[in-house]
């Protein structure tokens, strides 16, 4: 379980995040959805310890993310995450890209590796391209690739923060059906993103960010049919 | 005051006036060979690149070859071989002689570079719209092929300006040879090494400095 | 025009493997200048990226310099000026030290220009996966700019080899050296310089066709 107790987040003088209260289930799938530079993206980097927080607190199956003695590098295997800007390393072939971390962060042997990679990448249909480099495959492949990446160090919680913003519109869909099979899955998962479709068909609760603050949170029939901030109907009418 | 008279004592006002008439030689020989050089490199630069024939591409090796040989292994030869078909030349016209021909190789390279940075479909377009060999060159290939290699044209510049250095051992006395003579006369290596690199600093720093920034301007 | 000079090329092919032999010590001394300038290139541009104030001075005044002043004014500081302060270094050291001086400063800039093509997200996507901060610098970073370096850093090594000829004026015999000295004790000047000029530009030939083999062996993205 992630649970995130009055966390403030400043950028130097800028209030980014005011006070977050959240908890997300083992199962749950959590969409975030809001303006831009409203926090949605530094939440998630605040929550595996990516960017450090002024205040409050983010604990992730009982350990809290931002003490002292934690071992970030340990807890951030736990959780996948995915960008917005595709950053599949250029210099790895697909099967390299995603067997590399089990390699060196969990101490997998080499065929083990390999293998893992494998399924993953046939997880999210990307099985006849194992052999290829990054440059030789189109956005929605490379952001494929950075789940099946992701997946490989078996994560409990998967993050995505807006992966299919940067898309051309005829690659989204490709991603968002990979992303929905892992929810079908179980995995646990909190998605940043500007898909409102996917919000609603897909999440458990929906949460609404405005200006570091989140003004609203429910299941997505409530947050798209009788929305109680004004803010978030304004939202909601000005992306439909 | 009097102390620091008696700290350059091996060092007469005249010593001292040695130095700007040698810095003036190597400005003097730099500006010759640079501007030579460019005008030959554009002109080798445009033939490499427009023609496919048997002489651009022998042109294209022996340009080649002025960049992969030393140039103070071109100084001593070409001086020799001046000598060798009896043409009495002074190491100073010598010297810009040869640096204009290995300015012009590196210009060349840059040159090239930039007509081609102006791409055959552009110069397909703007001849389709009417304008002739010489108004698509003028008006398209130089205003944007300048752009595209301005900077690197002043690397090229810049290089040689310190390649005039070299000049020294065909005798000229250039800035460095000049230093080199003071400083075996008047023991005072570190004052006479000193002007000597400040006067290249003064002239190379701000000018590559402000090419980078051209650069940067132009290419957002 | 009179033309009463005859080419002698036989005195210039006997000594050829003196040649020969010098032109190792000019490889040897190129690659050493080499290896060692690029270990303080990285120091220098890291410094300059985000070493504490002072030292990020120095590293720009390296940098600047080098890159500033002719190379034939870099190895005279090794030699007259050191000496000033009782330093006096061997030919081949003032070689090596004005070389390795150079190499430094040019390839320092372009270890920072391949730092900076690397974006930021890499290392961010490395580190979401777990990855220490020397796992993402070796696996992911390093193995990025060292392709974008590469063809910079040939270019540089053609370059170093080219000044090594400068010990011609510090008297240290490489190629250029031991050229000047056999031609001017026969007095074959031409010929022995057009046989040394012949030499480099194979040498030059060499290393770009080799490196261009290591890279195309290397780099499959
Ligand atoms: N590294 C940073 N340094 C300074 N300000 C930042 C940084 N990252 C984000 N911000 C600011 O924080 C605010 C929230 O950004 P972000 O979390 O990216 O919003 P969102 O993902 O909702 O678009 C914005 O005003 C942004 O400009
Ligand atoms: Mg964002």
């Amino acid at each position: 379980m992630i649970e995130i107790k009055e966390l403030h987040k400043y950028f130097g003088a800028l209030h980014v995040l005011k006070g977050i209260d959240l908890n997300v289930q083992k199962g749950e799938v959590l969409s975030i959805i809001g303006a831009s530079g409203s926090g949605k993206s530094t939440l998630l980097y605040c929550t595996n310890g990516l960017e450090a927080i002024q205040k409050g607190e983010v604990i992730v199956d009982g350990v809290s993310v931002h003490s002292k003695g934690t071992d970030l590098n340990k807890l951030r295997t736990k959780m996948g995450m995915v960008f917005q800007q595709w950053n599949s390393f250029p210099h790895l072939t697909a099967l390299e890209n995603v067997a590399l971390a089990p390699k060196i962060v969990k101490g997998k042997s080499k065929s083990e590796a390999r293998e893992i990679a494998r399924q993953q990448l046939e997880h999210v249909g990307l099985g006849d391209k194992i052999d290829n480099y990054p440059s030789a495959l189109s956005g929605g492949q490379q952001q494929r690739l950075a789940i099946a990446r992701a997946l490989a160090m078996e994560p409990e919680y998967m993050l995505f923060d807006e992966a299919t913003s940067a898309l051309d519109p005829e690659l989204v869909g490709e991603v968002l059906d990979t992303m929905r099979l892992l929810a079908e899955e179980g995995m646990t998962m909190i998605c940043v993103t500007h898909e409102m479709g996917f919000a609603r068909d897909v999440s458990d609760r929906v949460a609404f960010f405005h200006q570091g603050v989140m003004e609203e949170i429910g299941p997505p029939q409530q947050i798209f049919g009788e929305p109680t901030s004004e803010h978030t109907a304004k939202f909601l009418a000005n992306v439909r | 005051m009097n102390q620091s008279i008696s700290f350059f004592s091996g060092f007469g006002p005249k010593d001292l006036w040695f130095l700007p008439q040698a810095a003036w030689q190597t400005l003097v020989i730099s500006a010759l060979s640079i501007s030579t050089g460019t005008l030959l490199g554009i002109l080798f630069g445009w033939i490499l690149s427009e023609s496919k024939i048997i002489g651009a591409v022998t042109l294209g090796l022996v340009l080649d070859a002025f960049r992969s040989v030393p140039l103070i292994i071109q100084l001593v030869l070409f001086y020799n071989l001046f000598n060798v078909i009896g043409l009495a030349i002074n190491p100073f016209w010598a010297g810009v002689i040869i640096l204009a021909v290995y300015t012009s190789a590196l210009v060349a390279n840059v040159a090239r570079g930039g007509i081609e940075a102006v791409g055959a479909p552009m110069r397909r377009a703007s001849r389709s719209l009417g304008m002739n060999y010489l108004q698509t060159i003028r008006h398209i290939v130089w205003p944007i092929g300048l752009r595209a290699v301005f900077p690197s044209w002043v690397g090229v510049a810049l290089g040689v300006l310190k390649d005039s250095a070299l000049v020294s051992v065909l005798g000229h006395p250039e800035l460095l040879k000049v230093a080199r003579d003071l400083i075996t006369r008047t023991q005072q290596p570190l004052l006479v090494l000193a002007v000597a690199g400040a006067f290249y600093f003064a002239l190379s720093y701000p000018i590559s400095r402000y090419a980078a920034h051209l650069e940067r301007k132009w290419q957002s | 025009m009179n033309f009463d000079y005859t080419f002698h090329w036989r005195p210039v092919m006997r000594k050829l493997p003196d040649l020969l032999e010098a032109s190792l010590t000019t490889l040897q001394i190129s690659v050493l200048s080499m290896i060692i300038g690029i270990t303080f290139g990285l120091i220098l541009a890291i410094l300059r990226m985000n070493g504490p104030k002072p030292l990020a001075w120095i590293a720009t005044g390296w940098v600047e310099l080098a890159r500033n002043t002719p190379a034939l004014f870099q190895l005279f500081f090794f030699s007259f000026g050191l000496g000033a302060f009782g330093l006096h270094l061997t030919p081949y050291f003032i070689v090596l030290a004005g070389l390795t001086f150079n190499n430094a400063g040019y390839l320092a800039e372009n270890f920072r220009g391949g730092f900076q093509a690397v974006p930021e997200t890499q290392m961010r996507a490395a580190r979401s996966l777990g990855m220490t901060a020397w796992q993402s610098y070796t696996r992911i970073v390093i193995p990025q700019v060292f392709r974008i370096v590469y063809h910079p850093m040939t270019n540089q090594l053609v370059w170093a080899v080219l000044m090594s000829s400068l010990a011609m004026i510090v008297g240290f015999r490489e190629l250029a050296g031991e050229t000047q000295a056999l031609a001017f004790k026969t007095f074959r000047i031409f010929e022995y310089f057009a046989v040394t000029a012949l030499i480099y530009y194979v040498m030059v030939k060499v290393i770009l066709g080799l490196s261009r083999l290591i890279a195309w062996r290397m780099f499959r993205y």
